[in-house]
């Protein structure tokens, strides 16, 4: 019983911090009015920017050092990412291209790329690893992990990025409503004809919160490969669903980021509920059913939106010109 | 008096349209000068390329005798000049204070300190009497709040310039007079204010010079003391006017709408409209007055089925072909609507109800009357002529019918919405606030319809804010205070301190027999039922 919950839980807590990561960078780009639906493409770029950097890197060197790996997976996870937030941006702000459109493509342009090049480094297997990366961000947090027991085991167990993750919630809820930077860069994504009269760089913000979110959110998917899926690249394409929730997740948050930490988890729970809780209450025998228990963190999604359309608060409401482009002639 | 700014030879065009042609302006220090002109001849443009909103094509500004680019808000603000925009420029979920911070630097670097900027706009508040809670949620604000907090907005990023474009609009006339106290301070501490509004008494009261533009173009400047509201009229549509509004004897006076004891509860659980009673006839306007928010917008959405009054309310309605009367509490407002029984509403903010932006005229037109086609593909010839008719009658400014409705000016927009209310033919007309932004010609031309639908024996109810005109338009008027009716008089004998006082409750210490929400129906005060 209790071994079993505590698996679940730490795959939980794994799991949120994939879609956490993605989540979070969707939260700063939406802010400032852009929705950018490539979040699964720029995850892709972000995981196979970050493995290929690390794969090259492990291959190459004589004696490749943990840390180098660990610096230059997440340059370049985090580049590669910002390089599809650059492209949204320049489609949707610049030219104004339909966000949407421009999202969607996106995302199939970070699969294509991924799988594109991936098949190089694959070289005809069906999967590869790149296994000093891997025990560089797994790594557990040493003596905590093994001297607190079952709290350790639950607590300090996860790679870096997990707690990185939790920082950065942190540090992004205090950004968007201590500083006057955070303050405009909702007032971009609320009223941009209005922080624009307010003599704020409309334009500049929108492309900093969407590029650097981009950013934010391919740290997810580099996690998914160097951790969570003990750094193997393979050839199925399960990013795009974690990208997906990430989105949800956005909207379960109702763009605060310090829900992304709990609601990040119970999605978590929730997506591997069927793994755990029938084996917890007894029941055999799910493998036909489990895609429909997997559906569940998309249900409670919906269920979150209506209850909060119902509760009409103002503040739990999407940034007000979400999805518009804006342009300060135009009216 | 010190020149504050000049512009010279300023032109803007917006695709094929002209908005500014040529126009050369000084705006001077410690002076108030308003900007007159017909909707559409260019005004907001014209300002807004000072505020930074707008790049003109050509001509040039000099700010304080030095030649200028304003490229942005931010230029703006840096010259000293601050606008208070005709549609708010406010974040609703923001509180007041986060608004009139937006987009400044700090003090200290990067964090917010909201408590030294509250300190900051309480200082403000007190120097101009403003009376604005620094955390309260603009999205909780009243309109008049919204202004005020916007002119604190400018006077916090200490702008020494200000613009005001139509902000008495959708001010109440105490709000307006509170208003004018502090622009007459602004202008005693040396600034330099323009105010763009439609209301002729406001400039005269007001400013001390008046520029005048019409279609673009530049007109001239005159100095309030030597201008008339004639005079200025004339300046502004460019011909000879008369400024009287006609009142048809009423014809074949029937009873179209008769309520009684009508009760409506608002959302906060007290009453908005207590014990109306009142009737209205065909061949007849009734004018509906008070202080904003007392109720009015209320008992038109009763009557129009838009809201379900307690129960005891009786809304009567009489049709033309029909002996018996039919009542309509309990029914639909599309069953409303179809009786014949149409409601036209200008809100605050003119895009936000009612027309899609995005659309021309054409197909705004259709938005109303879709359910009338019988066919499964939309009929798109019926509202092309309906809003050509519309907008040669209203004499809307606009390229063609099929120009999205966005990018009209504000007054022209507010013809589509009025225009196309009067053209569905109904038998009971209500409309409040029909002319609010326009100017002064568009007004009289929707009086004039207004007058061409009583003589058809349309009963027309009219909720206007303007007491000299409900006097000069309405047969009788209905006045309203506090949700209540506090008199019923004769529009040919009522004045307006009469009025004024009904609508602040005075009126019940000084006159003993009239009780309020007791107002008998057919009680007119001065002068008694003369048109009965
Ligand atoms: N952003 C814009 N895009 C297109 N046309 C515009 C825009 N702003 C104003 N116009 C047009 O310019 C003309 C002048 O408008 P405006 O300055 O708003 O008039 P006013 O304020 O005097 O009523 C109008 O015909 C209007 O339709
Ligand atoms: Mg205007």
């Amino acid at each position: 019983m209790i071994p079993n919950l505590l698996a679940w839980l730490l795959r939980a807590i794994q799991f949120g911090t994939i879609i956490m990561f993605g989540s979070m960078g969707e939260i700063l780009t939406e802010k400032s009015g852009n929705l950018n639906l490539g979040v699964p493409g720029i995850m892709y770029l972000g995981s196979f920017a970050g493995f290929a950097s690390a794969y090259l890197y492990e291959n190459h060197a004589e004696n490749p050092v943990p840390f180098l790996c660990v610096v230059i997976a997440l340059l370049c996870g985090f580049l590669a990412s910002a390089l599809g937030g650059l492209i949204y941006s320049f489609l949707t702000i610049t030219l104004r291209a339909n966000q949407n459109v421009t999202g969607l493509a996106l995302t199939t342009f970070g699969m294509g790329v991924a799988n594109f090049f991936g098949g190089y480094l694959l070289k005809g297997e069906v999967y590869t690893a790149a296994p000093v990366s891997n025990a560089a961000f797994s790594a557990k947090i040493p003596f905590l992990s093994d001297h607190l027991g079952l709290f350790g085991d639950a607590v300090f167990s996860y790679g870096f990025l997990a707690y990185t993750a939790i920082l950065l919630a942190i540090l992004l809820h205090v950004f968007l409503n201590k500083t006057r930077t955070g303050l405009n860069l909702r007032a971009v994504g609320e009223n941009p004809a209005t922080a624009d009269a307010a003599g704020i760089n409309v334009t500049k913000y929108k492309y900093l919160a969407t590029v650097i979110g981009a950013g934010i959110s391919g740290i997810g998917g580099l996690y998914y490969v160097l951790d969570y899926n003990n750094g193997i690249w393979a050839t199925t394409g399960q990013v795009e669903a974690l990208g997906w929730l990430a989105v949800a997740l956005v909207i379960f948050t109702t763009w605060y980021p310090l829900n992304a930490i709990w609601g990040a988890y119970l999605f978590g729970m929730l997506y591997w509920l069927y793994n755990f809780l029938p084996k917890l209450i007894g029941i055999t025998n799910i493998d036909r059913t489990s895609s429909l228990w997997q559906m569940i963190p998309y249900i409670v999604t919906i269920l979150v939106l209506v209850g909060v359309s119902l509760r009409r608060k103002r503040e739990s409401q999407p940034p007000a010109s979400l999805g518009l482009a804006y342009f300060r002639e135009e009216r | 008096m010190e020149d504050a700014i000049r512009l010279v030879g300023i032109t803007k065009t917006f695709g094929e349209i002209r908005a500014n042609r040529d126009i050369s302006l000084t705006i001077r220090r410690g002076e108030i000068l308003s900007l007159l002109g017909e909707n559409g001849s260019g005004k907001t443009t014209l300002m807004n390329i000072l505020s930074g909103i707008y790049f003109p094509d050509a001509g040039q500004v000099f700010v304080g005798g030095r030649e200028v680019t304003i490229a942005s808000p931010k230029d703006a603000f840096d010259l000293g000049i601050g606008m208070i925009h005709q549609h708010f420029k406010l974040v609703d979920v923001f509180t007041a204070a986060e608004n009139i911070i937006l987009g400044l630097p700090g003090e200290r670097r990067g964090r917010l300190d909201m408590k030294a900027v509250e300190e900051k706009v309480r200082r403000i508040c007190d120097r101009y009497g403003f009376d604005i809670e620094p955390d309260q949620k603009v999205y909780e604000m009243t309109v008049s709040q919204k202004q005020t907090l916007e002119i604190v907005k400018v006077l916090y990023r200490g702008a020494d310039i200000l613009i005001l474009d139509e902000p008495t609009a959708v001010l109440t006339p105490q709000e307006t007079e509170k208003l004018f106290a502090v622009m007459r301070e602004m202008k005693k501490d040396g600034r330099a204010v323009v105010i763009i509004t439609h209301k002729l008494h406001e400039v005269l009261s007001v400013s001390d010079r008046v520029s005048i533009l019409r279609k673009g173009e530049y007109i001239g400047t005159v100095d309030t003391k030597d201008a008339t509201e004639l005079s200025l009229t004339e300046m502004m549509v460019g011909k000879k006017v008369t400024l009287d509004i006609e009142r048809p004897e009423p014809e074949n006076r029937v009873k179209r709408i008769e309520v009684k004891n009508l009760n409506v509860m608002g959302p906060e659980g007290v009453p908005v409209l207590k014990d109306i009673s009142f009737e209205a006839y065909g061949g007849e306007i009734l004018g509906i007055a008070g202080i904003s928010g007392c109720g009015q917008k209320e008992l038109l959405e009763a009557v129009a089925g838009l809201t379900i009054p307690m129960a005891g309310s009786s809304v009567e309605y009489f049709p033309p072909d029909a002996d018996k009367p039919e009542q309509l509490v309990g029914r639909s407002p599309r069953e409303i609507k179809d009786m014949g029984v149409h409601l036209s509403f200008v809100p605050e903010d003119r895009l936000g109800m009612g027309l899609v932006a995005s659309m021309g005229m054409a197909d705004n037109m259709m938005l109303k009357s879709y359910e009338k086609g019988s066919s499964f593909f939309i009929e798109k010839k019926a509202p092309r002529e309906l809003a050509e008719a519309v907008k040669d009658e209203l004499a809307v400014v606009t390229p063609s019918v099929g120009y999205p409705v966005r990018r009209l000016s504000g007054g022209n927009v507010q013809k589509v919405l009025v225009g196309r209310e009067i053209a569905a033919a109904p038998s009971v007309l209500m409309t409040a606030y029909a002319v609010r932004g326009l100017d002064i010609g568009t007004s009289y031309q929707i009086y004039h319809l207004l007058n061409e639908q009583k003589k058809k024996g349309v009963a027309v109810i009219y909720v206007g804010e303007d007491l000299d005109v409900l006097i000069d338009l309405c047969d009788r008027i209905l006045v309203l205070c506090a949700g209540q009716v506090t008199g019923i008089v004769d529009g040919r004998e009522a004045t307006k301190e009469g009025i004024g006082l009904l609508m602040t409750k005075i009126a019940r210490t000084d006159d003993g027999h009239r009780h309020l929400g007791h107002a008998d129906t057919t009680e007119t005060t001065e002068g008694g039922a003369a048109h009965e």
